[in-house]
């Protein structure tokens, strides 16, 4: 039971990283109807920009007072990522707007590995460890005869990331149901070219599409930095498949479903490799995406597709 | 890709240059600006592993010269590229195709290359006898994309269905010959062939039956999941296929049970001919030139064939398909299961060639190769893809002889790490610049003679809904 719920904790964690990447892939087709398939490389960019003002902060600057230096990092990667974003979407999907359905998602592959191999060449292939900054955590069941030795524990970096994601949705949602911006947003999902005959810029609503994702990715970029403390160019590609698995999951074009889906993944994750084996812990991920996408296409909280002639 | 297209003021030529000049310069000021806001963290710091922890290191010089280089470079793309089609957006292709302009040109092409593959071998003994096994190596692997380009245009470019495990196929191939040979000491490479080929069509059929009601981008992203899932399994099933160890010890293929060894009973003292290491791998480069020529041809044939035009109405429009009597599901079952056989067949060859494979040579990138191969070929192109092939894997290994880039970028520089970002920017520029394709486009073999007004590269589907 203690196991349990030591799992449970590690689950939501790691849920809560995929969710925040997943919402910029449901935003992204909710509106375009296409698979940011770069979108797993710009939660790395923002990954590496953290990391890289975290060491610009501490060791050039020396900045000492960590949560100052967190919010510093957090901010400014947000700021960076989406600018990524904001240019990803500008080269490689804007163009093709209106071109045949592939085209959109073999520039989003070539992006992808643009991406990956610029940072490769700029920062190296070798993996980037940190050492943990934020230690310490409250211990829930203290280890004893009655919990078989197992000390179930709340860290504080696990309250910093789920805090720090429930703040995020929480705003997030706000920004969605309540400012015009994210009634233009609604808008476009439902329909593009009645949202424009009635003045919304929809490139514009596009962009921004682009750029909260990236933001939001960033942020599960720098929690995945400070979580696991080790980063390379490659870590998009696997976190990138399992946050879009979650979005299907959850019912793509649905914010809550992202989260939904994300917490979901980050709970099978853990528990099959809690109790079954670590090795195949990715094919479960994939064998989950090809079962949703295969037999429940909607996911849980969307809408059904209906197929227009 | 104008980052903004600003209307001119109507007024004298003169003045419209000026402002076109100034237009131009903004744009690239505009430009640079964000490569220097993109490339700030990544080119300006370099963070590296030091003694106790990270170090992070400044570059300003390297940073600098990125953006001057983004900002001339933009400069001179918007004055002598860009200029003439100003107010046009870059979406729509200016020009014809290569092969529309030149109608001939394709089917010359073809004759050339084809003989010229045919003698290539003994061209490369002949004219550079020191390093004819590096030329002879390098054609193998081109030949060997090409088959694969081949395989999986049948399934992308004809059929329509992106498909993004296809290096599954190519696995299941090197591996079913591997462990065929490796536990029976009776099969040969040419013995385990059609098996091979018959298993990768086997699970073309199973990886492609769940999956026909999907279409577009769903289908792509779980393909990847299947390819996926086959090399963690193959990574992780230690006691079948050796886990990260991967099979060593495959056989080399025998000419009619000739080997090529030295001593009795090989190729070279049967034919009375002084034993040469050169003789296995002509053998090898006609081996995949042969099998490539039958990919080729059964894929010709195919396209004339009711199952090849059924494809590529199918990836025309697959409700009107629908609606007009074509069984999806069994058109759909063929391209897969035919695409996997080819891949099935470029993977026993290379598990031959190498000797060894282990699951590091079927990763998501290998797929994307060939993919961007078929794609830079022009979907459903058969030449393109052999131009494409050669460009992109030929360019690489050229990459590797660019030794006086060293003195320019110093000694560090290392050209091959270019590789995958330069293709990477290729499938993004060309799908931008030309979506159906740089070499050829492939239009349908049939279609109404009546001229739509909307061409097909752009009817509704790519609206997105």
């Amino acid at each position: 039971m203690e196991y349990f719920l030591q799992q449970l904790i590690n689950g939501l964690t790691l849920g809560s990283i995929y969710g925040l990447i997943a919402i910029g892939y449901t935003m992204v087709y909710g509106i375009i109807g296409m698979i940011n398939f770069a979108h797993g490389d710009i939660f790395m960019i923002g990954s590496f920009i953290s990391l890289a003002v975290f060491l610009i902060l501490t060791s050039i600057l020396g900045f000492a007072f960590l949560p100052v230096v967190l919010l510093i990092v957090l901010i400014i990667a947000m700021l960076f990522t989406a600018a990524w974003g904001w240019s990803v979407e500008r080269i490689a999907y804007r163009p093709l707007r209106g071109s045949f359905r592939l085209a959109p998602l073999i520039t989003a592959i070539g992006m992808s590995i643009v991406l990956q191999n610029f940072v490769q060449i700029t920062q190296g292939a070798r993996v980037k460890p940190l050492p943990p900054q934020v230690q310490g955590g409250i211990t829930l069941i203290p280890a004893s005869e009655l919990t078989g030795g197992i000390n179930v524990q709340l860290s504080y970096m696990q309250i910093l990331i789920i805090v720090t994601t429930v703040v995020l949705m929480v705003g997030f949602t706000l920004l969605i149901t309540r400012t015009p911006l994210g009634r233009a947003q609604r808008a476009c999902e439902q329909d593009r070219k009645m949202a424009a005959l009635l003045g919304v810029d929809v490139d514009r609503t596009i962009s921004l599409a682009f750029v909260m994702g990236a933001a939001l990715a960033a942020v599960a970029g720098c929690m995945f930095l400070l979580l696991y403390g080790v980063i390379d160019f490659y870590i998009g590609f696997l976190a990138g498949i399992k946050a879009f698995t979650a979005a299907v999951l959850g019912g793509i074009g649905s914010l809550p479903g992202a989260m939904l889906g994300g917490l979901l993944i980050g709970l099978i994750e853990v528990f099959w490799s809690a109790y079954f084996t670590v090795e195949y812990k990715d094919v479960a991920a994939f064998s989950i995406l090809a079962i949703v996408l295969i037999f429940l296409p909607s996911g849980l909280l969307g809408k059904p597709e209906v197929e227009k002639v | 890709m104008a980052v903004s297209s600003a209307k001119f003021p109507s007024g004298a030529k003169g003045h419209q240059e000026e402002s076109k000049f100034a237009h131009a310069l903004r744009d690239a000021l505009i430009a640079a600006f964000l490569a220097g806001v993109l490339s700030f963290f990544f080119i300006g710091f370099r963070t590296d592993i030091a003694p106790g922890g990270l170090s992070v290191r400044m570059r300003w010089t390297a940073w600098i010269t990125a953006v001057v280089i983004v900002f001339v470079g933009r400069l001179l793309l918007n004055l002598f590229v860009f200029g003439r089609s100003w107010s046009g957006s870059s979406t729509k292709p200016k020009s014809a195709p290569l092969a529309e302009r030149l109608p001939d040109l394709g089917k010359w092409l073809l004759r050339a290359f084809f003989v010229f593959a045919l003698v290539l071998p003994f061209v490369a003994m002949y004219f550079f006898p020191g390093r004819d096994r590096q030329f002879i190596d390098i054609a193998i692997l081109i030949m060997t994309y090409v088959m694969l380009g081949w395989g999986l245009n049948i399934v992308v470019g004809l059929a329509g269905l992106l498909d993004l495990g296809y290096v599954a196929f190519y696995a299941v191939g090197a591996y079913s010959f591997a462990l065929l040979s490796t536990h029976f000491e009776f099969i040969g490479f040419w013995t385990a062939l059609p098996l091979a080929g018959m298993l990768a069509a086997g699970w073309g059929l199973v990886l492609g039956f769940p999956v026909l009601r999907l279409r577009g981008d769903y289908l792509a992203i779980v393909t990847l999941a299947f390819g996926e899932i086959i090399r963690v399994v193959l990574l992780n099933w230690y006691d079948f296929t050796g886990g990260p160890n991967g099979i060593s010890g495959i056989p080399k293929p025998t000419f009619f049970g000739l080997e090529f060894a030295r001593g009795e009973g090989s190729f070279a003292s049967f034919f009375g001919i002084p034993y040469s290491p050169i003789h296995r791998f002509v053998y090898l480069y006609y081996i995949i030139f042969l099998l490539a020529l039958i990919t080729n041809i059964v894929t010709m044939r195919l396209r004339a064939l009711p199952i090849g035009r059924a494809w590529e109405a199918l990836r025309e429009d697959e409700i009107a398909c629908r609606s007009l009597g074509i069984n999806t599901r069994n058109t759909k079952l063929t391209a897969f299961a035919i695409g996997a056989m080819f891949g099935g067949f470029a993977g026993s060859f290379f598990a031959t060639r190498q000797g060894f494979i282990s699951p590091e040579s079927f990763t998501f990138i290998e797929s994307a190769i060939i993919l961007a191969i078929v794609v830079l070929g022009g979907l459903g192109s058969q030449i393109g893809v052999v131009i494409a092939a050669i460009v992109m894997i030929g360019g690489t290994e050229a990459l590797r002889n660019l030794g006086f880039l060293t003195y320019i970028f110093g000694p560090g520089f290392d050209p091959v790490q270019y590789r995958m970002l330069l293709f990477g920017l290729a499938m993004v520029i060309i799908m931008v610049w030309k979506p159906r394709g740089f070499v050829t486009t492939r239009e349908p073999t049939v279609a109404l003679k009546e001229k739509k007004r909307i061409g097909a590269d752009l009817v509704a589907q790519g609206e997105g809904h």
